[in-house]
């Protein structure tokens, strides 16, 4: 057989009937990830045909977007205070009780942001299929799994038949040189590699990160890594999964156990691009070159060394509205820029060993007076495993808001957000106009980034702080 | 879905590259559980002032944008979330085609997949259209082609979806028309 990439090892095995001219492939769905936004409309098409969820066994429904996360409205008596959210959560409720869905409810403590959960699962799993409608299910491809954001008719499609009609992919290698150097995280990494491939530059195409500067990054760093394929423009990103994801998956609750995991373990092992193997494009990378990333503009890809200056880009009207919005201009030095609010969490950067190194620098310092730290758990196992090692009390202790999980400040929809004009420094994974309110500055860069910028109350080079 | 043919307008030109979903239809939204009058939100933030009155100067109030079913847009448009709102806004506003070099791949297929013709063109034509708002275009699906004034360039677009898109019918029903090769698929994983 010729040579393959992991992307095409991958499609091949969940091809139902192959693609022609005429017609895109029917692809399987091994697992469909359901969230309150972007379900109900799928829901009711079900109910217009008169159609069950066919597999509620590969479905799995979580609340994160809308949802509070003040502790009181969780598990109080407080109610949302949006009157939309509440009424999305509860069509949430009720759809997933009519249609037999498994939902990880309000109070569940298996909750969280739905690409948190699945890996923490262990539902998300080498060589599978994976979707859901959120373009951040790109999440999931560190594990070795296809998996991208699709939107809700193709919600209802899953729903009633566990697969969608696809055109194949093109492939994209991003390969990883060198190590990260100590305070760069994958947080800087992703940034800079949509910095060099544009924000449209992965359009039609899947990435595969590879390469030593991939392999000696733990699962977590991973998962921050593929999340943003798409501001890359990729639907979906992948890294071929060995000892760490084995390591990472061994005992999770729907992992298989035995003889069974042995004979995963078989399978999973071949999950790898074959040498010899050709990608559409590729680019090049060298980790050990990098420094901490900050954006200064309204996209990813407007990003840059921490330690430069904005660029000076004469007559180009797009440049100068996204600084105009930013209130920055072009020659400004990002580092002691002045910062409002800084955000740890989202899909990006929620998870463990985001809070962990969160805790490194703010342990024994204090937020800056005037600075809104705000930090929110990616799911609410991570928050009990926080609070276990002590992290949240090193947080309290620096003036942090300590919040129940979800997507929260990320997009502002359960109504953490950003005001008009101010500047925040948030480890989510977008800095487009008013993604965190209405008028608000987004800077997007590490957790360490993040939580020193919050005790300085300006933007700084986290190294002095570690 | 309404079959779509002929589409023929004059173009509202939004020139900015990357225009992302977020723009397209803020977060905020998004609490909704139906697909319907998404419209009035499209482009809120640019298109309407902090009081909520119209902005005079952007290019949907504009008079003579009354009534025009091509959007034109800079390049990558429709990136960022997935959320199919955002062809919902636009189709409730009553936008039937959108013109560009480049359409993010989320957005493009939620379009196809409600009526509202993504159209991709080569840079001189993209630059062309970017340069002559209010230009009388005519998109003949039927034929794959975009006629500007005194030309013709054609396009390309996903076979299967320009045959639902002709006929006005939605992939359910042939997805479902495959459920006997996707139980045999499910017996042969032991799935």
């Amino acid at each position: 057989m010729a040579a393959r990439t992991l992307f095409e090892k991958v499609w091949a095995a969940h091809e139902v009937v192959p693609e022609t001219a005429d017609t895109p492939a029917v692809l399987y769905i091994d697992l469909h990830l359901i969230h309150e936004v972007t379900s109900p409309q799928a829901f009711s098409v079900l109910r217009s045909l008169q159609l069950p969820v066919r597999r509620p066994d590969r479905t799995l429904a979580t609340l994160d977007h809308s949802t509070p996360t003040r502790t009181e409205q969780v598990f109080g008596n407080v109610p949302i205070v949006l009157d939309d959210a509440a009424k999305q959560v509860q069509a949430m409720q009720r759809n997933c009780a009519e249609f037999g869905v498994e939902l990880f409810d309000l109070r569940d403590a298996r909750r969280g942001i739905v690409h948190i959960i699945g890996p923490e699962l262990g539902a998300s799993q080498p060589g599978t299929t994976i979707v859901c409608g959120d373009s951040h299910t790109s999440t999931h491809g560190a594990f070795g799994a296809l998996a991208f954001g699709i939107g809700s008719t193709e919600v209802g499609h899953v729903f009633a038949t566990q697969c969608l009609l696809q055109r194949k992919p093109k492939t994209f290698a991003i390969n990883v040189a060198g190590r990260l150097q100590p305070g760069v995280t994958a947080k800087d990494l992703i940034l800079a590699i949509i910095g060099q491939v544009g924000v449209g530059g992965g359009t039609g195409h899947v990435f595969e990160y590879r390469g030593p500067g991939i392999n000696a990054l733990s699962m977590d760093e991973r998962m921050t890594i593929c999340n943003m394929s798409i501001e890359a423009g990729a639907r979906a990103g992948m890294v071929a999964p060995d000892e760490t994801t084995f390591a990472y998956l061994k005992g999770r609750p729907r992992v298989p156990t035995g003889a069974a995991w042995e004979q995963a373990l078989e399978h999973w092992r071949a999950l790898v691009t074959d040498p010899g193997a050709s990608f559409d494009k590729q680019v090049d990378i060298d980790a050990s070159t990098l420094t901490p990333m900050i954006t200064y503009g309204t996209n990813p890809g407007m990003v840059l060394p921490i330690g430069e200056s904005i660029p000076q880009k004469r007559g180009d009207a797009v440049f100068d509205k996204a600084l105009a919005y930013m209130g920055f201009t072009a020659g400004d030095a990002m580092l002691g820029k002045p910062i409002d609010v800084a955000f740890i969490g989202s899909c990006t950067n929620g998870r463990l060993e985001d809070l962990q190194a969160a805790a490194r620098v703010l342990k024994g310092r204090k937020v800056a007076a005037g600075v809104r730290l705000l930090i929110v758990p990616g799911s609410q196992a991570v928050k009990r495993e926080a609070e276990g090692l002590g992290l949240a009390k090193i947080f309290i202790d620096a003036g942090a808001e300590w919040r129940e999980s979800g997507c929260s400040m990320c997009l502002g929809m359960n109504g953490d957000t950003v005001a008009k004009g101010k500047y925040a420094v948030s480890t989510s994974n977008r800095n487009f106009e008013g993604r965190q309110g209405v008028g608000a500055r987004t800077l997007l860069a590490s957790p360490y980034t993040a939580a020193a910028s919050a005790v300085a109350g300006r933007l700084v080079d986290p190294r002095e702080m570690l | 879905m309404q079959a779509v043919s002929l589409i023929r307008s004059r173009t509202v030109v939004l020139p900015a590259p990357n225009i992302d979903t977020d723009q397209i239809i803020p977060a905020r939204f998004l609490t909704v559980t139906t697909r319907e009058g998404l419209g009035k939100q499209l482009f809120a933030d640019w298109r309407y002032d902090a009081a909520g009155q119209p902005r005079p100067e952007f290019a949907l109030n504009r008079p003579e944008a009354a009534g025009c079913t091509v959007l034109v847009a800079g390049r990558n448009f429709g990136c960022g979330s997935s959320r199919e709102h955002a062809p919902w806004a636009l189709v409730d506003h009553g936008f039937r085609a959108v013109i560009s070099s480049e359409i993010a791949d989320i957005f493009r297929n939620n379009s196809l997949k409600n009526g509202l013709l993504p159209v991709v063109v080569d840079d001189s034509t993209h630059a062309w259209l970017l340069e002559h708002p209010g230009a009388e275009v005519s998109i003949d699906l039927a034929n794959n082609s975009l006629n500007l004034p005194g030309r013709a360039v054609n396009f390309r677009i996903e076979a299967f979806a320009r045959y639902c898109l002709l006929n006005g019918v939605d992939e359910m029903g042939f997805l479902r028309g495959k459920l006997p090769d996707i139980e045999r698929y499910e017996a042969a994983r032991g799935w």
